[in-house]
């Protein structure tokens, strides 16, 4: 018997015990019907091949492990960075358990969101019913200033009409006249989750802004972060550096304290987020500065309408993005960028400079949102790196292009592919074919880790099996520092577990580094 | 062992009609049938013990709006019942979330080489787009099933599991099945678990239930000769390893398990199920179906059992082995005998710091009633619980287990349930991913118990002992005496001292 009370064995000695094995050899040889072990190992040496590549790659209609999720993830994440709004999801309601769920095992908080819970019947006659017992109920139980409707792809597929909906509710009563539903179509089958983020972001806009005047105040800049599980580090570290340069800014969807909210006793439903009366406000600015530019691409076509200048950038990651981030912000805002700044930049640059040596020549697989593998593969570029292959299963033919460009602008490019509309069992081939030194991406890349050897990085959403990561900057020149690190520490961590074998490879198991 | 205590009935009512009085009138007439207090029922069971009445509407449409809890006919095909097949592909047929968010999440353990011959963790989507949306997506669907043979040749089967777009744009899926099925001479099944059948993820176990006994069963020869001790153990889905820790209880008491459903099983569990001698049903919510229909066809009985904690572990062991006679009934006997050193061991070590420790649930299955004496076995009292989608057929079962005065919710929302916790104040909290950090905010301790917060197994006796170990990290954590700053403490003690 293996398990004792004085030292509880968890799943993953416990079944490694003999009673164990031996109970699961008997099961498969017994009643499972298995495979040889020699085919099972044929075909998995024949999936590390050439072979096995180009067949995997060539793939019409299956998609297999991909990066990407659907659009109201995206929009409920979006909803998420407005001041006490909830979010109601107009379709089945099976969704929004997962997106919560999805939301909450990423940041480890609570993420709140509601369904109008249609049915059967609903997909029959329409969803205006749940619609309307949907907003009144919300309105009454869970108070918000505001609630962002969405839709998952039933509503969509059955064609319910979101903005006469609303219109209908709010005309039986079931929330005030003048009371805020700002509203997007979020088809699943279209686009993905970044999408959703653009399209819910756009409707709050529309709804603060449509028919207002712009009186614009110099200087004033909006930002709009995209979707990002980093918020949390990223904007409060991007409020750091333009509260040091005196910019007159608002961001526009900021969910960092919603997403991490203190434990003192109180659950906090809503915390944070733009202020009503700021996204009012900012049809004023005189820019609206996007994180992502694939992230915002229709917000920002919104923003330009109203009249406002508009720049975007690609997650802006390392020194150069940082800079040109800077340079900007200064540009519109006036505000000059201060020495302590100058300062900090110059610590990032001295920390490159120190660890060039071990990062200098090292090939990387990117994968993820198509802003975020830009980013990375730039940073990676900066710091003497050659990034091999550069994936994003929602890319889009513009990004791919402008990927190639960026890998074009360095000789440590030259090797560069770049992926788009590729998922991770494509990567898993390609890791096997063509290896690289690290891979980056989410926790979804474990399953390429254990497949291929390749040592994962974890910088994006979703990160379920790492903590707290998130609570940390990415952007920025801290944010940078704290990559670099992050990279660093995955070199040494592997260099001394491969040295570290006694009278073996100890030779080289060095103290210093 | 039976634990005696009694909970606060009145408090309770009181709660139910607060909460209440916070919804618009309509909602609140809706919701009143599904909160009740858990009261004293005149008769009694066979054993004479003493029976409680949770007297509660269930298995009915959520309302909208009110943030519940449940998920969809989809989560309960793909995500509970063929999900955990391991030798199979499982698609998910249509838009790419759903099979996103439900990814390697439920932890049913498995071994295999995943992508070569076993593929459980993996997330197979047809990634519906527009175009498919409006011309329909029965020809992707062949060409994905052309794909998955070439890439994965050592599948052993595939399941189209529909999301909802699939049943509204009028797919022949099962046609499509048919066809390929035929084609390479392998077993594919169409399930119609599109997300908005039902009212949760109730009426997808059924579907899915259906879908073998309409794809699998009699499709193909089964090669083997059936042995008397042979058994299914159905409705245990190998949650970090649940399975494998019953397991090898009902096979030191001297029976085969000759099929798992559906945790870390092969088709070839499913095909041969129906010529056990008995199947053994740990998840009666989610599997009663099937085992109905082998009784009614193929004359299989079926037998609750119940592995969590001591008590009715040794309970149903023996009442398993009492239907395959003396020699296994003596076996049973040894089996418990032997464990009982483990047993104590842990009762020892635990129940001092877990007892009268109150503990409130909300999950869905059968843990809201199975887990109950476990708890008891620890000293812990339930004073709360409820399920996600339970029939009134579980209500009437959690009755045997609930002492009264127990606060029973069904359906609940967020809302309701953080009133609950905030009144109530357990000292420990039972339910998902979605109620843990808000409970954790307010400073009550919480344990998941979908995914037994990334532990387990906390079937059988190995499992108990993590169960325990896990119960007491959880209660016990200096984390939860931190909340307070210091100056906040004295501010607040000075404020009261001032109003003195």
């Amino acid at each position: 018997m293996p398990q004792s009370a004085e030292k509880v064995l968890d799943h993953a000695p416990l079944f490694r015990e003999p009673e164990y094995r031996k109970m699961l050899a008997e099961k498969k040889r017994n009643f499972e019907r298995p495979y040889p072990d020699r085919t099972v190992t044929d075909q998995r040496e024949f999936t590390k091949t050439w072979h096995y590549r180009e067949i995997n790659l060539a793939r019409e209609a299956l998609v297999v492990n991909p990066a990407k999720a659907c659009q109201p993830l995206g929009a409920v994440y979006a909803a998420a960075g407005f001041e006490r709004t909830m979010s109601f999801v107009h379709g089945s309601q099976g969704c929004v358990a997962y997106y919560r769920s999805h939301l909450s095992r990423h940041f480890k908080e609570p993420s709140s969101a509601v369904s109008s819970s249609m049915t059967e019947d609903a997909a029959v006659f329409g969803g205006l019913k749940n619609m309307v017992d949907g907003l009144a109920n919300t309105y009454k139980l869970y108070d918000p200033k505001m609630i962002a409707v969405s839709t998952t792809c039933m509503a969509e597929v059955i064609g319910d009409d979101l903005h006469g909906f609303i219109e209908n509710a709010k005309d039986e009563g079931a929330v005030p006249h003048d009371f805020d539903v700002p509203f997007a179509h979020t088809p699943a089958f279209v686009g993905s989750h970044v999408d959703g983020y653009d399209s819910m972001v756009k409707g709050v806009l529309e709804n603060f802004w449509k028919g207002e005047q712009r009186t614009v105040k110099p200087g004033s800049i909006n930002i709009i972060p995209g979707f990002d599980g980093f918020c949390v580090g990223n904007n409060r570290e991007l409020k750091r550096l333009l509260n040091l340069m005196g910019v007159s800014y608002t961001f526009i969807q900021d969910a960092s304290d919603q997403f991490d909210t203190p434990s003192d006793g109180e659950f906090r439903m809503y915390d944070g987020g733009t202020k009503i009366e700021d996204v009012r406000a900012a049809l004023n600015a005189e820019a609206t500065v996007s994180l992502q530019q694939y992230n915002t691409r229709r917000t920002l076509e919104y923003c330009k309408a109203a009249g406002q200048a508009t720049v975007s950038f690609h997650y802006p990651l390392g020194v150069k993005a940082t800079d040109e981030f800077l340079v900007k912000v200064s540009e519109i805002s006036g505000r000059e960028i201060p020495e302590a700044i100058r300062l900090e930049r110059g610590r990032l640059v001295d920390a490159m400079a120190d660890s060039q040596s071990w990062l200098h020549g090292k090939k990387y697989a990117i994968y993820g949102d198509p802003d975020f593998v830009y980013a990375v593969a730039r940073f990676t570029m900066e710091t003497g790196g050659e990034p091999t292959h550069c994936l994003a299963t929602n890319g889009t033919p513009a990004w791919e292009a402008e990927m190639k460009k960026l890998l074009a602008s360095s000789p440590l490019g030259n090797d560069a592919q770049v992926w788009t509309n590729k998922d991770l069992w494509a990567m898993r081939s390609l890791l096997f074919t063509e290896p690289v030194d690290l891979l980056i991406g989410n926790s979804y890349g474990k399953y390429l880790e254990r497949d291929t050897g390749t040592p994962l990085i974890r910088l994006m959403f979703p990160i379920f099996d790492r903590h707290h990561h998130h609570r940390f900057p990415l952007m920025g020149y801290q944010g940078g520092l704290r990559v670099l690190t992050t990279i660093l520490d995955k070199i040494f961590d592997r260099l001394d577990r491969e040295t570290m074998q006694v009278g073996v490879t100890d030779y080289s198991y060095d103290l210093t580094r | 062992m039976s634990l005696d205590y009694e909970n606060d009935d009145a408090l309770h009512e009181k709660l139910i009609e607060e909460v209440l009085s916070h919804y618009p009138d309509k909602a609140a007439k809706r919701r009143k049938k599904h909160l009740s207090v858990a009261k004293n029922k005149q008769e009694t069971a066979e054993e004479g013990q003493v029976v409680s009445e949770c007297d509660v509407k269930s298995n009915i449409k959520s309302i909208p709006g009110v943030m519940t809890i449940r998920g969809c006919a989809y989560a309960g095909s793909k995500g509970v019942v063929w999900g955990p097949i391991k030798d199979m592909v499982h698609i998910s047929h249509g838009p790419v979330g759903c099979g996103q968010y439900s990814w390697s999440q439920r932890r049913n353990y498995y071994v295999g080489t995943t992508g070569i011959d076993a593929f459980v963790t993996m997330q197979f989507t047809s990634d519906f787009q527009e175009k498919d949306i409006v011309f329909g997506g029965d020809k992707k669907l062949e060409k994905i099933i052309d794909e998955i043979e070439e890439l994965f040749p050592l599948n052993n089967g595939v399941t189209v599991q529909s999301e909802c777009p699939i049943g509204l744009i009028g797919d022949d899926i099962e046609a499509v099945s048919r066809k390929k099925a035929e084609e390479y001479n392998t077993t594919i099944v169409p399930v119609r678990c599109e997300g908005f059948r039902g009212v949760s993820q109730s009426l997808g176990h059924h579907i899915a239930n259906d879908a073998i006994r309409d794809w699998v069963f009699d499709t193909t020869e089964v090669a083997y000769e059936a042995g008397r001790y042979d058994v299914n153990v159905i409705g245990d889905y190998n949650i970090g390893g649940d399975a494998w820790a019953s397991r090898i209880l009902l096979e030191e008491i001297g029976l085969h398990v000759v099929g798992n459903w559906s945790g870390d099983a092969t088709l070839a569990e499913i095909e041969r199920a129906p010529t056990a001698k008995l199947n053994l049903i740990h998840c009666y919510r989610s599997m009663n179906y099937i085992c109905r229909h082998m009784e009614e066809k193929y004359g299989v009985p079926w037998m609750e059992y119940n592995f969590f904690g001591p008590s009715q572990i040794e309970a149903s062991l023996r009442q398993i082995a009492k239907h395959f006679g003396p020699e296994i009934e003596e076996r049973a006997e040894r089996v418990i005998a032997r464990y009982s050193a483990l047993t104590y061991a842990v009762i020892d070590k635990y129940w001092p710091r877990l007892r009268g420790k109150r503990v409130m649930l909300y999950v869905g299955g059968l843990r809201p009633r199975h887990v109950i004496t476990a708890y008891e076995d620890l000293g812990m009292e339930i004073v709360g619980t409820g399920y996600e989608f339970a029939h009134n057929d579980d209500y009437q079962r959690t009755g045997h287990y609930v002492k009264e005065g127990t606060l029973i919710y069904d359906d609940v929302t967020g809302y309701e349930l953080e009133k609950f916790i905030e009144r109530i104040r357990p000292d420990l909290v039972g339910s998902g991913i979605k109620e843990k950090y808000s409970v954790q905010k307010m400073g009550i301790p919480f344990r998941q118990m979908h995914s037994w917060d990334y532990s387990g197994p906390y079937h059988g006796y190995d499992g108990f002992a993590i169960f325990a170990r896990d119960m007491d990290l959880a209660v016990n954590n200096p984390v939860w005496e931190l909340y307070d700053a210091p100056w906040q403490k004295a501010a607040m003690l000075a404020a009261s001292g001032a109003a003195e």
